[in-house]
């Protein structure tokens, strides 16, 4: 949580509100702080500015303070902001827009989210379908949290709900996805982006 | 019911595996009710919230490479039972409209997508297109009658509601109506039915996990539901799979089963449990199922009483 008030003299980049905007298609600066966002949103226990802090800091072009955020790493993507928001500002649209925008500049500040996502997306590009388990190992690999999830182990076996083989997309389709992964990493890389 | 619009229909990976029962139980309820659609060939992982959370463009590519799929095989219409993939492939059409990004995930595809994308739609939504109260009611051999229901749909059936396009985004209730034409009339006024169940963190941060699902359980038991009804692969492992972290974390204990709302609609039908798959479901169902019949039971004999 946020103690102490928004450094507004030191730190502002003012084409950042522009980037911003432009990137998410939302007018950030229509918002007039009314908290709705905030009150509403599922992982505000889990954030070090909350959402209306954050939009407030867009507005201020205070780059560094929101790009360098827990909050934006730990929204979950739900919309509830983007629903009750009276100016129709999609917020969640803005978050996800200021992750990217974090990412591309290699500041992760919640790194296992990061690190799960990526290991969801290897299986994705090696199978062309997400696999359960083997998302899960290496996601346990790159975190190094070896016991993630351990105590679901025995009911998901047994059930047969977590296959230890990964569903493959037939007649080359796995093959177009990884096309798709690969064109994709290229690209970040012309760009001088983390892909 | 009968429909000339091909349906191309696309599974979702947690159909294959996490959610089988899901899978076993829709695609049961369709071939009852005559819906009819194949399975979109070679299909690929939408890329879920890992993929929209690392780049828009490389999500809609996944999403697009589905869509130009089924297009090939002349579907009309793209239907998914996960309302994670139907939120994806949704956007993914809609942002491809826009040039400017069209031309961006077209550098990422094999060949550029054509210019118009099939719509994507739930098996849900699906159902309460082509069926209606009455269809539905003439296949129930067993009501659903006294089996106190909580409806909980999540997140991302109902958001963004100009994109979702499923009625209240706060307050839908296509499931309360399939339900209710199974006999069911005690279906609870359940206030988080689409509060966020933090799934999508799971792995990653068990706390936001736990913390908005013990909340989800903790009022569906304070309500004195019989067990929660979901739509959502996602939802049904993290409240169900997930209930004894949930616990844990608020400090309670709650053994509630949770359903897929096709798995009680297949009971109402007449189904066998198994082939609705209720045996993968962590937290046993046997009792529901014990009470639907016994219910249908007495009501039965109460009838045969009186007519004698």
């Amino acid at each position: 949580m946020q103690d102490t008030p928004l450094n507004i003299v030191q730190g502002r980049d003012l084409s950042f509100i522009r980037e911003v905007e432009a990137e998410s298609g939302q007018k950030v600066s229509n918002c007039y702080q009314c908290g709705n966002c905030s009150a509403g949103c599922p992982a505000a226990f889990t954030y070090d500015l909350q959402t209306n802090q954050i939009m407030r800091a867009v507005q201020l072009g205070l780059k560094d303070k929101v790009l360098n955020s827990k909050s934006i790493w730990m929204c979950l993507s739900c919309s509830t902001c983007s629903l009750r928001c009276p100016n129709n500002i999609d917020v969640a649209n803005v978050m996800e827009t200021l992750r990217h925008m974090a990412r591309r500049e290699n500041r992760v500040n919640v790194p296992v989210m990061n690190k799960f996502w990526l290991s969801f997306l290897n299986t994705v590009r090696a199978f062309g379908r997400s696999f359960e388990i083997g998302t899960m190992v290496l996601y346990m690999l790159r975190s190094l949290r070896l016991t993630t999830d351990v105590d679901l182990a025995p009911g998901a076996l047994s059930k047969g709900k977590l296959g230890f083989k990964p569903h493959v997309v037939p007649d080359g389709g796995a093959k177009a996805v990884a096309r798709i992964f690969r064109r994709y990493e290229e690209r970040a890389r012309r760009e001088g982006v983390r892909p | 019911m009968s429909t000339s619009m091909k349906i191309g229909y696309y599974p979702g990976c947690s159909a294959k595996g996490s959610s089988l029962d899901y899978e076993l139980s829709s695609s049961e309820v369709c071939r009852i009710l005559g819906i009819v659609s194949s399975e979109i060939d070679e299909w690929n992982c939408c890329g879920s919230t890992p993929a929209h959370a690392v780049s828009t463009e490389l999500s809609a590519a996944l999403c697009t490479r589905n869509l130009v799929q089924a297009t090939k095989q002349g579907a009309d219409i793209v239907m998914t039972p996960c309302p994670s993939c139907l939120s994806n492939l949704r956007h993914a059409r809609e942002r491809m409209q826009n040039p400017e990004f069209k031309k961006r995930v077209d550098e990422l595809l094999d060949e550029p997508a054509p210019e118009v994308l099939p719509e994507a739609t739930s098996v849900m939504q699906m159902i309460g297109k082509l069926c209606s109260a009455e269809d539905i009611k003439s296949h129930v051999r067993q009501s659903l009658a006294g089996i106190r229901i909580a409806p909980y749909y999540g997140c991302l059936m109902s958001r963004p509601a100009e994109l979702m396009n499923f009625g209240d985004p706060e307050n839908p209730t296509l499931m309360e109506e399939l339900l209710a034409a199974c006999g069911a009339d005690s279906v609870l006024d359940f206030p988080l039915k689409t509060e966020c169940c933090g799934a999508s963190a799971g792995i990653p941060h068990r706390p936001l996990t736990s913390v908005n699902s013990g909340r989800i359980l903790d009022v569906a038991v304070k309500m004195e539901a019989d067990c929660i009804c979901v739509c959502c692969p996602l939802c049904q492992m993290n409240l169900d799979l997930r209930q004894k972290q949930a616990e844990r974390q608020v400090n309670a204990k709650f053994g509630i089963p949770v359903l897929y709302y096709t798995q009680l609609m297949g009971l109402a039908f007449g189904c066998d449990p198994k082939t609705l798959g209720l045996n993968k479901l962590i937290v046993s169902a046997d009792r529901i199922v014990d009470r639907i019949r016994a219910l249908n039971t007495a009501r039965k004999e109460a009838q045969g009483g009186n007519a004698a």
